[in-house]
């Protein structure tokens, strides 16, 4: 029962990708044709950024978090976590309060530089709203892996003669690898596939999923839809494949 | 590999962490080049502490000086201090595998891989891992995990060698065995060494002198014997070693027991708490010596009888007795002593 019922309706979506007035050609169209092509490429490039920036942002926090007590601690941790709240729709909503035409970075720069700065419908602003939403999932991964580490590990390195900047290279980002892998992995999986988001700012430019949306409900054209949906899932499959293979323990990140 | 290494002083180094728990009283203590001094203590008397200030990981409170030698490194940073620390958790980097983590230090230090992988292969012959250098950590049974981590620490031929509990996770077979081999690894490398514990038998062992501590403060300083034969109060009296500590009156030269009179030498008339070792006393008969007790349970342990006596002295007495003797619990025995085996603690009566 499950397994047909996750499995029934994968088999009828590569079966419609097939199905369309040129057949499983439909398949070679996502890489031949500039647009389709195009649109992969914008989306396997905007997920590889933010899961990189994801990182960065979210490792520089989980350190600090960790080495630093203060007043109000709790509740950043409860603030950074936060947008897992929002659904995509209103995330896309924010990056247009804050880079839309009449949005707060609009406003600034236009008093500072007498020139407005909009960029939320641009790739940038898909960037930030994706990064919004992926830094959450990472953090807490990360900031978790942090806790465990045992602090003697840095201390025998420096006893051992590191300076600080070695013992992060050598030890401690070494360490938290496998929560790099896991988090990083669903942070790739889930910029590749939002929609909400996409669906709110991606007017100037083209993401997998919000091409699938327009090919289904504007052009009809359901094989082609299915067939990019294939080719979606392939890709983010592929991903956590990878990630899996590499020794992190995906499953335990979601 | 000859004697190297610099002398420690500790001048007034005590530690009061931010919560305000009061680690270590402030605390002076010179230790010699090369020798190895043991820091033995219940859980919690601040041993950790102390070696953490030598090593840089913890700054003593104001007022304290750690010097090395004639140099004052209480404001070296760690990475500078060139120490050797074996942790009791080892904390062996589970990215790398043996030989890398017994060659970081000197990786570090950039020196070249030839050179480095031939101290490696030195230290590797000398804590006696063979063959192990390819593993990774995850692949160590804990005595293993034990020598790499020694092999990190004296990789970088540090000035001084610091060790933590390096053999409580190990199981007590193991940990004998590592005890007199660490201990001629340390002689061999003739390094200034300090080393940590709460194992009594692990401090007689290893140290040329031991440092017994109580609730941040040294109770006493001594070698093996002096701590074993002649402790300064109670506490180390009943903390190393087992002992039959008894407070009776002193008169004519004997203190005043239940069971009759023990003769003690140098005695003051009055209240004393003296000490007698299990192993001092001897079984006579009842009718040999001054001071009687009803045996009451004999274990064979082995190599000797426990024997508990009591109506002695107030309390039972714990008395060793050879494997063959024949005593049997209900029998009233004598009890002797060699003279200058009744050690009385000064200030200690109640
Ligand atoms: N970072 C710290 N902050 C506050 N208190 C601490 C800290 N580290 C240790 N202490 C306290 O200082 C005292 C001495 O600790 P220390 O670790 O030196 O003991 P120890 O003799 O090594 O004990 P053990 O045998 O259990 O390792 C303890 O009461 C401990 O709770
Ligand atoms: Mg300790």
């Amino acid at each position: 029962m499950v397994v047909a019922f996750f499995l029934l309706p994968m088999a009828r979506l590569i079966v419609t990708g097939a199905s369309g007035p040129s057949g499983i050609a439909a398949y070679a169209a996502i890489l031949v044709e500039p647009r389709y092509r195009a649109t992969l490429i914008n989306t396997v490039v905007l997920a590889t950024a933010t899961t990189a920036a994801a990182l960065v942002v979210s490792t520089i926090a989980a350190l600090f978090l960790q080495r630093h007590r203060f007043p109000g601690r709790s509740l950043l941790i409860a603030l950074l976590t936060f947008p897992l709240a929002l659904p995509g729709v209103v995330i896309g909503f924010l990056i247009i309060l804050l880079a839309g035409r009449q949005g707060l970075i609009g406003d600034v720069t236009a008093f500072a530089f007498g020139e407005k700065w909009v960029f939320a419908y641009s790739m940038q602003g898909l960037f930030l709203g994706y990064l919004y939403f992926s830094i959450p999932r990472v953090i807490l991964t990360v900031m978790a892996a942090v806790e465990k580490l045992d602090p003697a590990l840095e201390e025998a390195a420096r006893t051992l003669g590191a300076q600080p900047w070695a013992v992060h290279r050598d030890v401690i980002l070494p360490a938290l690898m496998p929560a790099f892998i896991a988090s990083g992995a669903i942070a790739f999986a889930t910029a590749m596939g939002a929609f909400g988001t996409a669906f709110t700012l991606a007017t100037n430019v083209n993401v997998l999923p919000m091409l699938i949306y327009t090919e289904f409900t504007l052009s009809a054209n359901i094989a082609m839809a299915a067939a990019l949906s294939v080719g979606l899932g392939l890709v983010t499959w592929a991903a956590l494949a990878l990630a899996r293979s590499a020794g992190g323990t995906v499953a335990a990140a979601g | 590999m000859t004697a190297h290494g610099v002398a420690i002083h500790l001048e007034n180094c005590g530690k009061t962490f931010a919560n305000g728990a009061r680690a270590l009283e402030p605390t002076t203590i010179d230790i010699a080049r090369g020798e190895t001094v043991v820091f033995l203590g219940p859980s919690g008397c601040g041993k950790t502490t102390m070696l953490r200030i030598i090593a840089g990981l913890e700054t003593p409170d104001a007022g304290g000086r750690v010097r090395f030698g004639d140099e004052d490194v209480t404001d070296t940073p760690i990475e500078r201090r060139n120490v050797g620390m074996v942790f009791q958790s080892y904390a062996l980097f589970p990215n790398m595998n043996v030989a890398e983590n017994i060659g970081y230090g000197l990786k570090i230090r950039g020196i070249g891989a030839a050179e480095r992988a031939q101290r490696v292969a030195e230290l590797v012959t000398l804590t006696g891992i063979e063959g192990l250098e390819t593993r990774s950590i995850d692949q160590l049974s804990g005595g293993q995990r034990q020598r790499v981590a020694l092999a990190r620490a004296v990789a970088i031929r540090p000035r001084v060698l610091l060790l933590d509990e390096p053999l409580t996770a190990l199981d007590a077979l193991l940990r004998e065995r590592l005890r007199s081999e660490l201990n001629s690894l340390l002689r061999a490398l003739g390094i200034t060494s300090v080393y940590v514990t709460h194992d009594q038998a692990e401090a007689m062992t290893l140290g040329d002198r031991i440092v017994v501590m109580r609730k941040g403060a040294i109770a006493q300083i001594g070698s093996p014997r002096d701590i074993y034969f002649a402790p300064a109060n109670r506490y180390v009296a009943e903390f190393v070693g087992a002992a039959n500590v008894v407070e009776a009156e002193c008169r004519d030269g004997a203190l005043i027991l239940p069971g009759g009179s023990l003769p003690v030498a140098h005695a003051t008339p009055g209240r004393a708490v003296a000490m007698v070792r299990p192993e001092s006393w001897s079984i006579v008969p009842a009718t040999a010596a001054t001071l009687t007790g009803r045996v009451e349970t004999v274990i064979f342990v082995g190599d000797r009888l426990r024997v508990t006596i009591a109506g002695a002295a107030d309390r039972p007495l714990l008395v060793d007795a050879p494997n063959g003797l024949a005593v049997a619990p209900g029998q009233t025995v004598g009890l002797t002593v060699p003279p200058g085996a009744v050690r009385l603690l000064a200030g200690e009566a109640a």
